[in-house]
């Protein structure tokens, strides 16, 4: 499995399982860190960890043991769970039930 | 009627800001209800009938961190007429994630949508009223760090809390997680309106997975199951977990908001200004040259020039008044001990807290500008991993830096950590690090014993006290300490020029807050010592300090530093005046061994490397002690200055047996 941590500053991809538990795995969604969202590496603190990423138009930085538990998809896969993030279209008036 | 406004929102995202801009100087610091998180409260300028209170900042409303239960317990419990919830428009999608948690919370709301300033001169605009329509919040646009729209802002909640106006939606999904929602909702509204929940906000939680939450509710047996096989059905439908579709449903509706309202999706110009400036300020080789080189002008602004002179001018005044006193007190020919209670004691004791105050004052006005302009923020991204292997996070490194001009603003400092953990492991090892007053007690030893190697001793000394530092985090990482550390995921927010306003307020806060809850454990420690250096057993005033009961407590308690090589009662006794101030050590020194070329007669070089070695790692001063009891409480202070006493004595034991039987043989 391709994860958050393989990748290098620059390189972007999109996520797909979000993986841990407890508060860390809480706070990763909480921070935008959803399935079907697309994420940049920006780059690595001066050892090589943590490593800073771009998500949702901000900066974040969390540590590579971390990261590692975010799987990050390519080709067919990430376009698929792109797709299904846009499938339900904003409605005019909003508000459902 | 007074109304009261519950401020809350994200870091980062201007809140304290907004309040200074809400309040003004008419802020107190309060404490929640037992825990350490504390408060900010203030009444709103021009409006006497209105208060708000500052939540800590948040990013949601889990039961992972204490700022975020208190932010949800005061809401539900202490019943605010409204909710501001404070946005920033540069970084909406993740700002409005806590938002709509807030919405469920069932209570009159109030968005501001701060930075406005920064969106519009960077091209981008945000259809506000869409934005309002769709979250069903009326929103405000503002710029906190401008004063812009601020009264407006308040004009609004006025109108909020007069028209009792909830949030006109609190549904933002549907499908199987709406589905859930609602037969969860119904399952629980009787227990949650016992225990005062708004229900859709349980049921949203207990879905998510909050055990607080679930236990509070009381929910039977057959509930349980029932709410069990709700959520089993809801995760085969989204094929996904419990935490997982939620946070993908409120960031659904999110992004499809955000697609709807805001006209451009570019970074702001402050943000890409960000990312060039770190390509230097966290560049791979220039990090951390450059974070040193910063705090070393702190430092030696501090201690130096600024702060030296500071500090003169106010040991002056001190003197001044003292003498003064003295004189006055002689003229009216009070008794002689009274007149060394005043001078000795009341003097000293006052003179002590007030000597602290410098330091105090500049250190925070520098640290809050790196804290506000988002530097610290970098500081934890480059030295995370060195202090990782300690069990501690980037953050705790500038309270260590700190510790080694003064432990009571590097204790202090400690209080932006975002775990109690590291909070309270911090506060243990940073006065390990050998602050300004240990100096001339090194200076003078060094002197003394180690003429050749004045600076090798000294360095080693520095280090000794990181050695053990370390030691203590390797030691505690695993046992004491263990517990759940707060995941290390933080946001680098865009730099931003600190104003002016809320680095005086902070300051002045630091000050105030030092002032009133150290002063009388410093005042009355230093009257304490004064009256056992100044009585003898039977009570009477003696001026020979051989005599007094601080040199009997000294006797008494010498046989424990025999084994360290240094079981004289002279030095015994300056062990405990330094509790005063470290740097009393060397003038109780020289008075009870009559001058400081005696130094000799008490101590060998492998003694005084001992005793120099139990001065630097023994509990720091009482005005130290005195922060540490007001920041971690006082069980806590008590353990961790047992600890240091005792870490100090094993290192010096050690050197002395240890150096005794190298140089012995």
């Amino acid at each position: 499995m391709h994860t958050l941590d393989t990748l290098k500053p620059g390189e972007s991809g999109v996520i797909g399982t979000v993986g841990g538990q407890g508060a860390l795995r809480r706070r990763l969604l909480e921070m935008g860190l959803t399935p079907g969202t697309s994420v940049m590496v920006q780059k690595m603190a001066p050892s090589g960890d943590p490593i800073e990423i771009h998500i949702r138009g901000y900066q974040l930085t969390l540590r590579k043991e971390d990261a590692a538990e975010i799987e990050i998809l390519s080709g067919d896969a990430a376009e698929q769970a792109a797709r299904r993030r846009s499938r339900h279209r904003f409605r005019k008036g909003g508000g459902q039930a | 009627m007074s109304i009261l406004i519950a401020l809350a929102g994200n870091q980062n995202c201007g809140k304290t800001t907004l309040f200074n801009q809400l309040t003004g100087a008419n802020q107190h610091v309060g404490n929640f209800p037992g825990v350490t998180v504390e408060h900010k409260e203030g009444k709103i300028r021009g409006e006497k009938d209105m208060s708000v209170v500052d939540l800590p900042g948040i990013y949601s409303l889990s039961p992972y961190t204490p700022e975020e239960i208190v932010s949800r317990d005061f809401i539900i419990q202490q019943n605010p007429d409204a909710i501001l919830n404070i946005v920033d428009a540069t970084n909406l999608q993740r700002n409005l994630y806590l938002t709509l948690q807030l919405i469920e919370l069932g209570k009159p709301m109030v968005i501001a949508l701060n930075m406005m300033d920064e969106v519009r001169s960077s091209g981008i605009s945000i259809d506000i009223k869409k934005l309002s329509e769709e979250i069903g919040v009326p929103v405000v646009p503002i710029s906190a760090a401008k004063n812009q729209g601020v009264e407006e802002l308040v004009e609004e909640l006025r109108r909020v809390v007069r028209a009792r106006q909830l949030p006109a939606r609190t549904d933002f999904c549907e499908g199987e997680v709406h589905k859930a929602l609602h037969a969860a909702k119904h399952l629980i509204e009787d227990h949650a309106a016992a225990a005062g929940y708004p229900a859709r906000f349980a049921a949203s939680k207990l879905i998510e997975g909050d055990e607080p939450l679930e236990a509070v509710l009381e929910l039977d047996e057959s509930d349980k199951d029932i709410l069990q096989h709700i959520i089993d059905q809801m995760e085969e439908g989204t094929g996904t977990d419990r935490e997982a579709a939620l946070a993908d449903m409120r960031y659904q509706f999110i992004e499809q908001l955000y697609d709807a309202c805001v006209s451009q999706k570019s970074m702001t110009r402050e943000m890409q200004r960000s990312v060039k400036a770190d390509r230097i300020l966290t560049h791979k080789i220039w990090a951390i040259p450059i974070f040193i080189g910063i705090m070393a002008l702190i430092f030696y602004l501090t201690f130096g020039p600024l702060g030296g002179s500071l500090s003169g001018a106010f040991e002056d005044a001190i003197s001044f008044a003292t003498d003064a006193a003295s004189n006055a007190l002689s003229d009216a020919g009070v008794s002689l001990w009274m007149h060394s209670f005043l001078i000795d004691g009341v003097f000293t004791g006052v003179g002590t807290v007030l000597s602290f105050l410098p330091v105090i004052v500049i250190l925070f006005f520098f640290l809050s500008i790196l804290e506000d302009s988002g530097y610290m923020a970098r500081v934890a991204f480059v030295m995370d991993s060195s202090l990782r292997k300690i069990g501690l996070s980037g953050r705790s490194f500038v309270p260590m830096l700190i510790g080694f001009g003064c432990s009571v603003p590097a204790i202090m400092s400690a209080r932006t950590l975002a775990s109690e953990r590291d909070r309270k492991l911090t506060i243990l090892i940073t006065p390990f690090m050998s602050c300004g007053a240990k100096v001339p007690i090194y200076a003078l030893f060094t002197a003394a014993f180690f003429a050749q190697n004045q600076a090798l001793v000294m360095i080693s000394l520095y280090l000794l006290g990181i050695v053990i530092a370390v030691l203590t985090g390797l030691l505690f990482k695993k046992t004491l300490f263990k517990g759940n550390p707060v995941p290390f995921v933080l946001e680098l927010p865009a730099y931003r020029l600190p104003s002016l306003k809320s680095v005086l307020l902070h300051m002045w806060e630091k000050a105030k807050d030092f002032l009133v809850r150290a002063f009388t454990i410093i005042f009355l420690a230093s009257i304490v010592i004064w009256f056992l250096q100044s009585f003898d057993f039977q009570f009477n005033f003696v001026t020979d300090n051989s005599q007094s009961i601080l040199a009997g407590i000294g006797k008494a308690i010498a046989p424990v530093f025999a084994p360290l090589g240094f079981g004289s009662w002279q030095a015994s006794t300056a062990l405990i005046t330094g509790l005063t101030a470290k740097e009393t050590v060397i003038s109780t020194l020289s008075v009870l061994t009559g001058g400081e070329q005696m130094l000799g007669t008490l101590f060998t070089p492998l003694t005084a490397y001992s005793f120099l070695a139990f001065v630097l790692l023994y509990m720091p001063c009482v005005a130290a002690v005195a922060t540490t009891k007001r920041e971690i409480g006082g069980k806590n202070a008590l353990l961790t200055i047992l600890y240091q006493t005792l870490a100090a004595w094993v290192v010096a034991f050690i050197i002395f047996q240890v150096g005794s039987l190298i140089l012995g043989g």
